[in-house]
């Protein structure tokens, strides 16, 4: 009895702590619809500055709490200095773009906390007063779990008096239910949008100062809990604190006692359940409909054209470049190029969904990395010859594709986002613990190609056919009427089903699509390796080709292949250098406030007109 | 003459308000049926019950002899019914002539076709349909770009692409100017005619409606509240009350 009490108890601690990471993040997004990545770098930081401000204020026993408070206050101001230094800068841009900025944001934070705070993982200092355990009818809590419990429901509280009992707090509600009432006020939205951004980023901070006795600080909390910071808040109901703290409440007691039942639960726990929770309520559990959607830019949304004389000249030119590549190019050169080629074609997939589907995916290294583990896998299993593998692997993956999409195209927005991530964590967490079968974490090794395409140039020109193949038939789609639907789709749900068209079935076959061709991309690439390991289907992996998406820009056709290309050649030069992801994200951050149409936009708007057949302002 | 549309009893309330309260009315082939009434009165609803996009709480919508109660406005479109928006709803990333021949793709089930460029397909079933709304010489521009009268127009371009024997149009002439609106309503009389099929609209400019309409309901506050030829609901009182305020109504009817 006493040990499902404790048990009980843990939970609710731990979605104490779960809440007070995303009770922050959800006040964010309801008021400025900003989806900050680096949500997760503020709670990091706020346990860092704790940790080092404990050990420096001479205040004794009081120094715990202060230091605590501080950091959050720091924190909060950082948020600030972000806010009207970058994301201010990015309202009116294409929401992918904020996404970008703060992503650059995690990799600069991420540097600079490893150069001002040290690489070692921190053990945190105990609470003074709170050190001790309880004995709960002969099972030991510790008293500080009870004491977060407690304070988590302070903040709620305190959260709900000031949105409910102040002037500022109704603006800030108007603003997360009405956005157009808000505009109509006459209200200083500039000033609410800061003001709100350091109360979540101040939140952030607490909770990482908060959390300083129980997990310690390192480098990677920031990833490890953005993941768990989303799923709340999702499941809650963007935008409803209550819903994130009940989010929580779910989470934390459901994974206390499944660990019970199935030990292995813990990794997805989590994602099972918002899976779940949003195939149920397509908006979270408070959640009202729309608030989670991206609205498309008339900026990003000109007319496609068909490739101009000049600009089909300038492919073939490529193209020509590619297919002597061999004569002239070292060994390393054509590794690098034979990966450019495997991720364009998997980016061009995820562009494929995102761009003329509409369909954001946080998890598109499900489709990648289950290309590569299928075809691992046959090999592996059933001594399947390259050619074969390479024949079923992405068929196998488009199934895999069929049944996430299913669900998928019944959400929109975020919400589809977040739950394309927790399919692909489900698929992840399937292939780490199921040892016996995919390795586990040891991967599968020794996958290599057939003898005839071992050859390092056959394997070259193996992977330049099916990838540019690959590449060119998605871009043919985008010209045929299968292609404009999905456009239509996307440009209004009402019109397309007022002229008899059936868009979620589109959507699906957009899915199967683009699983497909990440899926190959995926086969292909487990052969050019040799090996494949979970983490090519893990957070990072989606995140990857994301940016490489993004770096190339939403709206030209070349853009994942430009994005690609950018990003590893970037990756390969710059990661020798010992800061380099703090280079890596200015480069980001630069390029959203730079070009806010991406690389490629950029590239259309300052030269279209050399390779455009029509003189004049595009239409 | 036959009746394409039959109302019955509809209903439907939001959160309390009784947004269309028991009306019914019918629509014959070959007919110009205007419904007029205050904002607020009920007409986009009503139009929206038809189309499929809400479901109605209670009564019957039979179109074609086909009681359509719960289908998806996709499904009823498949009918031959077609629609224009108040607010005009239209691909702004396509040209004028691709979201025509978007419904025409749609309207000859080729939507799925991953073999073909769009660029070659329905031209000039396309070209034709803007030009009959004076569209074709602007079918290379954005829709993003356009004014708005223009795009209610590409809008009829579009609904008229399946060949449609029942047309809803919601406030068809919001947006023009009154030479463009009675050109735009001469169009529809003159497809009305040629193609014996309904029209149900809603019009805000008496002007127009009265000219134009074969028959006019009036709805205020849900409920319908007058029905009959031009001439009689220009001298029904009650009609007059709403539009005019109760004592204007009077004095109106004074001056008579
Ligand atoms: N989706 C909805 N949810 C809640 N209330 C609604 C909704 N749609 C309409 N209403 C309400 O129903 C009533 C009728 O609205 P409707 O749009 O049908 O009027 P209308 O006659 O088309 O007016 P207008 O001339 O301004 O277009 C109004 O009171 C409106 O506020
Ligand atoms: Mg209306």
């Amino acid at each position: 009895m006493g040990f499902l009490i404790v048990q009980f108890l843990t939970g609710l601690s731990d979605a104490s702590g779960l809440f007070l990471v995303a009770c922050g993040l959800s006040l964010i997004f309801g008021v400025s619809r900003i989806v900050n990545f680096a949500h997760g770098s503020f709670y990091m930081v706020g346990a860092y500055l704790a940790y080092y401000l404990i050990g420096y204020l001479p205040l004794g026993g009081l120094s715990f709490w202060a230091s605590i408070l501080i950091s959050g206050l720091i924190v909060g101001l950082i948020g600030i200095l972000v806010e009207v230094l970058l994301l201010k800068r990015l309202y009116r841009s294409p929401e992918l773009f904020l996404l970008m900025g703060t992503f650059g944001l995690i990799l600069v934070i991420q540097d600079l906390s490893r150069w001002l705070f040290g690489s070692e993982d921190l053990l945190g200092p105990r609470c003074p007063g709170l050190d001790g355990s309880i004995d709960i009818l002969g099972t030991l809590l510790p008293q500080y779990d009870l004491a977060l419990i407690i304070i988590a429901l302070l903040i709620l509280l305190a959260i709900w008096l000031l949105l409910n009992r102040t002037r500022w707090g109704i603006l800030v509600r108007a603003a997360t239910e009405d956005r157009e009432m808000l505009a109509a006020l006459g209200v200083n939205q500039s000033l609410l949008f800061t003001s709100v951004f350091f109360l979540g980023s101040f939140l952030a901070g607490l909770g990482g100062a908060l959390q300083l006795p129980k997990g310690g600080a390192d480098l990677l909390m920031d990833l490890n809990v953005i993941a768990g910071a989303f799923v709340v808040v999702v499941v809650g109901g963007m935008g409803s604190i209550l819903g994130a703290y009940l989010a929580a409440l779910l989470i934390g007691e459901l994974s206390a006692f499944g660990v019970l039942v199935l030990p292995q639960s813990t990794l997805v726990m989590m994602f099972l359940i918002m899976a779940v929770v949003l195939i149920i309520r397509p908006y979270g559990l408070f959640g009202k409909g729309k608030s989670g959607e991206y609205e498309y830019d008339e900026k990003t949304s000109a007319p496609i054209q068909p490739a101009s004389e000049r600009l089909k000249l300038a492919g073939l030119g490529l193209l020509l470049l590619v297919l002597l590549m061999p004569l002239f190019a070292g060994d390393f050169q054509l590794v690098l190029m034979i990966e450019i080629a495997i991720l364009a074609l998997s980016s061009m997939s995820l562009y494929f969904m995102m761009g003329p589907g509409g369909m954001i995916s946080f998890g598109h290294a499900v489709f990648f990395g289950g290309g590569a583990y299928a075809a691992a896998l046959l090999v592996h299993h059933l001594n399947t010859p390259m050619e074969l593998a390479l024949f079923f692997a992405p068929l196998l993956v488009g199934l895999l594709a069929l049944i996430i999409g299913w669900f998928c195209v019944r959400l929109s927005g975020v919400y589809l986002a977040m739950l394309t991530l927790a399919f692909a964590q489900i698929c992840w967490s399937i292939v780490f613990q199921w040892s016996a079968f995919t390795g586990g974490d040891d991967g599968l090794l020794s996958i290599w190609p057939s003898d005839w395409a071992s050859n390092r140039i056959v394997f070259y020109y193996l992977t330049m056919t099916l990838c540019i193949g690959g590449i060119l038939i998605l871009r043919h789609l985008v010209f045929t009427p299968f292609g404009y639907t999905l456009r239509a789709c996307r440009d209004s749900a009402l019109r397309v089903d007022s002229i008899g068209i059936n868009l979620k079935r589109h959507q699906w076959f957009t899915f199967a699509l683009t699983g497909f061709f990440a899926g190959l991309a995926g086969s292909i690439y487990v052969f050019s390796k040799g090996s494949v390991f979970p983490d090519e289907m893990a957070i990072p992996r989606s995140f990857d080709f994301l940016l490489m998406v993004l770096l190339g820009g939403i709206e030209a056709l070349s853009g994942p292949v430009i994005g690609s290309a950018a990003f590893i050649w970037l990756h390969d030069l710059i990661s020798r250098i010992h800061f380099w992801q703090l280079i890596l994200g200015s480069i980001f951050i630069f390029l959203v406030v730079a070009f806010p149409r991406g690389i490629a936009g950029f590239l259309d708007n300052r030269f279209g007109r050399i390779f455009s057949n029509h003189i004049g302002p595009r239409a | 003459m036959t009746t394409i549309l039959s109302i019955h009893r509809l209903s439907k309330s939001f959160e309390g308000i009784r947004a269309v309260n028991n009306i019914s009315f019918d629509l014959n082939e070959g007919e110009l049926l205007a419904m007029i009434g205050p904002n607020g009165a009920g007409k986009s609803t009503c139009f929206n019950l038809i189309n499929g996009q809400l479901v109605p709480d209670s009564g019957s919508i039979v179109i074609f002899g086909k009681k359509i109660n719960g289908l998806k406005p996709r499904h009823i479109w498949r009918l031959g019914v077609g629609r224009t928006f108040q607010i005009t709803s239209t691909f702004i990333s396509m040209t004028v002539l691709e979201n025509v021949q978007m419904a025409l793709l749609s309207h000859h089930g080729r939507t799925l076709n991953v073999v073909r460029k769009v660029q070659n397909l329905f031209m000039d079933e396309s070209i034709e349909l803007l030009e009959r709304v004076g569209m074709a010489d602007q079918q290379d521009r954005a829709c993003g770009t356009l004014a708005y009268g223009d795009l209610k127009r590409v809008e009829l371009a579009v609904a008229l692409a399946n060949n449609p024997k029942l047309l809803l149009m919601d406030e068809p002439t919001a947006g023009m100017g009154p030479k463009e609106r009675s050109r735009l309503m001469e169009l529809t009389a003159e497809i009305v005619q040629t193609h014996r099929i309904g029209v149900l609209f809603t019009e805000h400019d008496m002007e127009v409606v009265f000219k134009h309409a074969d028959r006019i309901i009036v709805l205020n506050q849900g409920k319908l509240v007058a029905q009959g030829c031009p001439e009689d609901v220009r001298r029904d009182t009650g009609v007059q009350e709403i539009y005019l305020g109760r004592e204007e109504a009077a004095r109106l009817e004074k001056i008579i």
